[in-house]
C-alpha cells in the first residue's frame, strides 16, 4: 500500500511535469498549427538559467531558499525573453508555412542544445535546492520526498491561472477563438499575431518552470533533459487532444501513473513501452484524442 | 519516356556511380578536403558513411519530399536494420544471408503495422505519433530485456560470421563499394517509384491531399505503399550501417538520428533525388569535418565566445540549416531546377485525358 501511495504521488509529479511542457505546446498547435520543437529548449533555458543564477548571478544570498527562488525566476524571465525571440524572429516571418515552421523549431533545438554543451559540457549539473525538499514526509505509511508535492502544487496553480486567463480575459478570449476558428478571428478585425507572441511566451514560461523543476526532481541537470521529458509531452498532447488545456492535463496524470506504475509493477523500461501502447489504442478509437471532439478536426 | 528523360534519369546517375567506383584506385591526397590520401582507409572509411548517409537520407526524402509526410520516426527502421542483422548473426549465431532476409522481411512486417496505426492521423500529429514509436524503440534498445542489444554497450558484430570482404581495415575499399552500391541500389528504387503511377499519386497527395480523395483515389492506401517504401529501404541502409561500423550502438534509435536525417534532406532539397544525397552526403562530410576544423589550432586561438560554437559541428549545421529554411525553401536542389511541372497536374492529365482545361484553380504550393 505504501509503495502504491508512493508510486501515485512521483507519478503526479512527474505528470506535472508533463503537464506543463504540454499545455504550451497544445495552446500553441492549437492557434498557430505549429509543433513546437524548440520547446525543448525552453525546458533547458529554464534548467540551466536557474542553475547559472544560483551559481554566478545570486550566490551572494546565504537562505538557500531565497537563492534558489531568485534564480528560479531568474529561469523564467530567460525562457519568457528566448521564447518572445523566437516567435518574432524565427516565426513570424514564415507566418502560414507550417511546415517550415516545424522545420525552424527542429533546427533551433538540434543547435541550441549543440550550443549547451559546447558551453557547459555534456555532464550534469547539480541542482542547489532548500534542504527541505530532499527530505520526506509520511503520508499513509509511505515515505513522500517533499519535491514533489512543490511539483503537483505548481502545475495546479498554473492550470487554474492558465483555465481562468483563457476564460475570464479578453485576450484569453481571443486565443480560445482562434483555436477553434482562427480566419474568422482575424475576419472580426482582431489582430491575432500579438496574441501568437503571447501564447509562445505562455508556453516559454511554463516550458521553463518544467525546467526548473525537472531540476528539483532530477537533483541535476543535464544538455539533453529536455528532449525526453518533450517526447512524453508530445504523446500527451496527441492523446489529450490538440489544442485542449483540459485534456492535456487529464492525458499527462494517465501518462505519468501509467508510465510509473509499469515502470514498478512490470519491469524497468515497461512504462515507456505501454505508453506507447496507449498512445496508439487511443489512435485507433479516437484520433483526435480525448477531448478532440471539442476542439475541431485540425489534428 | 522521352530520350532527354531517359539520359537525365538512368544515364547520367549511372555515369555518377561508375566514376565513383573508381574513387579507390585515386592514390593521390587532396589537401584541406581530406587528411589523408583518397585511397587510404580513413579516408574511404569517410566516404563510405557520406554514400550511406546519401541513401538513408533518400530513403527518408520518399516520404518527407516525395508524398508529404513529415514522419519523426524514420530512425526506428534504420535501427531495425542495424540492430535486428546483428542480433540474428552475433546473438544467435545465424548465418549470413538468412539474418539479412530475416532483417528486411521483419521491417517490411513492422512498417505495414505501424504504418497503418500512424497514418490514422495527418500531418503534425502523424509526426508525433511516428517519433513515439521510434522512442518505444529506443527504450527497448537500451533497457534490452532480453540481453540481445547490451544496451549502452553497443553490440559488436561477431566478425566470423560476416562475409569476409567486408571484415578488416584492408577491405575498406569493399565497404566503400558496398555503400554504393546501397546508394544506387536506393536511387534507382526511388526512380522508378516515384514515376511509377503510384508514385505519381503520392507527389500529388503532397500537394494536395483533398483533390486526390475527389479524384477518386484513397490517400491512406498510397501514403502506407510510400511508408513501407521508405522504411524497408531504410533497414537496408541500417543493414549496411552495421558492416560499415562493425556492430550496432544506440546512437541510430535516438530521435536526433531522424532529425539529422531531416536536416541532410532539407538542406539538399525535398522532392528532389540528387538534392536528398547530395544533402546526406555533405551534411556527412562536414560533421566530420568540422569537428576536425573546431579542435584545431586555428580555432583554439580564438576567443572563447567565438571557440565554443565552433568546436559545435550541429550547432553550425543548426544554423545552416535554419538560414536554408527561411532564405533558400528548396534547398540547394531549388538553384537548380524551378518550375517543373506538379505532381498533382500530371496525375489530373492522366486522370482527365481531355488535359487540365476545366478551369480549376492551381493548386497553392505547400510542400
Amino acid at each position: 500500500m505504501s509503495t502504491f501511495v508512493l508510486l501515485t504521488i512521483t507519478g503526479l509529479g512527474l505528470g506535472a511535469m508533463y503537464f506543463l511542457i504540454a499545455s504550451g505546446l497544445s495552446l500553441i498547435y492549437g492557434l498557430m498549427g505549429v509543433l513546437n520543437f524548440a520547446h525543448g529548449a525552453f525546458i533547458t533555458v529554464g534548467s540551466y538559467g536557474t542553475w547559472w543564477a544560483e551559481t554566478h548571478l545570486f550566490d551572494g544570498i546565504d537562505s538557500t531558499l531565497w537563492r534558489f527562488v531568485a534564480s528560479a525566476v531568474f529561469g523564467l524571465v530567460m525562457g519568457a525573453i528566448v521564447a518572445a525571440l523566437v516567435e518574432l524572429v524565427l516565426i513570424r516571418p514564415l507566418y502560414a508555412r507550417h511546415i517550415e515552421q516545424v522545420l525552424v523549431t527542429v533546427g533551433l533545438q538540434l543547435a541550441f542544445i549543440a550550443l549547451i554543451t559546447g558551453i557547459w559540457g555534456p555532464d550534469p549539473k547539480t541542482f542547489d535546492v532548500p534542504p527541505w525538499l530532499h527530505e520526506t514526509t509520511d503520508v499513509a505509511g509511505a515515505h513522500i520526498p517533499n519535491d514533489r508535492w512543490i511539483e503537483i502544487l505548481v502545475a495546479a496553480v498554473v492550470l487554474v491561472l492558465l483555465q481562468l486567463f483563457l476564460r475570464r480575459t479578453r485576450y484569453g478570449l481571443i486565443i480560445r477563438a482562434g483555436v477553434e476558428n482562427r480566419a474568422m478571428v482575424q475576419a472580426l478585425g482582431i489582430d491575432v499575431r500579438k496574441a501568437f507572441t503571447l501564447v509562445f511566451v505562455i508556453g516559454g514560461v511554463a516550458a521553463a518552470l518544467a525546467g526548473v523543476l525537472s531540476g528539483v526532481y532530477f537533483n541535476d541537470v543535464s544538455p539533453d533533459q529536455g528532449t525526453s521529458l518533450l517526447i512524453f509531452a508530445f504523446i500527451v498532447v496527441v492523446i489529450g487532444g490538440l489544442g485542449s488545456i483540459g485534456g492535456s492535463a487529464v492525458a499527462a496524470i494517465v501518462v505519468a501513473l501509467v508510465q510509473q506504475y509499469t515502470n514498478y509493477y512490470g519491469s524497468a523500461g515497461m512504462g515507456d513501452m505501454v505508453v506507447v501502447l496507449l498512445l496508439g489504442i487511443v489512435l485507433l478509437a479516437r484520433p483526435r484524442g480525448f477531448a478532440g471532439a471539442v476542439v475541431g478536426g485540425r489534428a | 519516356m522521352s530520350r532527354r528523360r531517359l539520359i537525365a534519369d538512368w544515364i547520367w546517375p549511372l555515369v555518377v556511380f561508375v566514376l565513383l567506383a573508381l574513387v579507390p584506385a585515386l592514390h593521390f591526397s587532396i589537401p584541406k578536403l581530406f587528411d589523408q590520401p583518397v585511397s587510404s582507409p580513413g579516408t574511404l572509411a569517410l566516404l563510405a558513411s557520406c554514400l550511406v548517409f546519401g541513401g538513408l537520407a533518400l530513403t527518408y526524402d520518399v516520404q518527407f519530399g516525395f508524398t508529404g509526410l513529415m514522419s519523426f520516426g524514420h530512425a526506428l527502421y534504420v535501427a531495425l536494420g542495424v540492430y535486428l542483422s546483428n542480433i540474428a548473426i552475433t546473438d544467435w549465431h545465424w548465418s549470413f544471408w538468412p539474418s539479412i532476409l530475416f532483417t528486411v522481411g521483419v521491417s517490411l512486417v513492422v512498417a505495414n503495422v505501424l504504418g497503418f496505426v500512424s497514418l490514422r492521423v495527418t500531418g503534425i500529429a502523424f509526426a508525433m505519433v511516428t517519433l513515439a514509436f521510434a522512442q518505444a524503440g529506443a527504450v527497448l534498445a537500451l533497457k534490452d530485456p532480453h540481453h540481445w542489444t547490451h544496451g549502452e554497450e553497443g553490440l559488436g558484430a561477431d566478425y566470423t560470421k560476416l562475409p569476409h570482404v567486408f571484415v578488416g581495415i584492408v577491405n575498406t575499399k569493399n565497404l566503400y563499394w558496398l555503400a554504393l552500391a546501397f546508394l544506387a541500389f536506393v536511387f534507382f528504387v526511388v526512380r522508378w517509384a516515384v514515376e511509377s503511377s503510384p508514385g505519381r499519386v503520392w507527389q500529388a497527395i503532397r500537394e494536395n491531399e483533398q483533390r486526390v480523395e475527389v479524384l477518386g483515389m484513397r490517400p491512406r492506401t498510397y501514403k502506407l505503399q510510400s511508408f513501407v517504401l521508405s522504411s524497408t529501404l531504410a533497414a537496408i541502409g541500417g543493414i549496411v550501417y552495421m558492416l560499415l561500423y562493425n556492430g550496432s550502438t544506440l546512437g541510430v534509435t535516438q530521435p536526433t538520428f531522424t532529425l539529422t536525417l531531416l536536416l541532410m534532406v532539407v538542406i539538399g532539397g525535398a522532392g528532389s533525388r540528387w538534392g536528398a544525397v547530395l544533402g546526406g552526403i555533405l551534411y556527412t562530410y562536414l560533421n566530420d569535418r568540422l569537428t576536425a576544423i573546431g579542435s584545431s589550432s586555428a580555432v583554439g586561438g580564438l576567443p572563447h565566445v567565438l571557440r565554443t560554437p565552433l568546436e559545435q559541428p550541429l550547432f553550425l549545421l543548426g544554423v545552416i540549416f535554419i538560414l536554408i529554411v527561411v532564405f533558400l525553401p528548396g534547398g540547394l536542389a531549388g538553384l537548380v531546377s524551378r518550375g517543373r511541372p506538379t505532381g498533382l497536374r500530371r496525375l489530373e492529365e492522366a486522370v482527365r485525358p481531355g488535359g487540365s482545361e476545366g478551369g480549376a484553380p492551381e493548386p497553392q504550393e505547400t510542400a
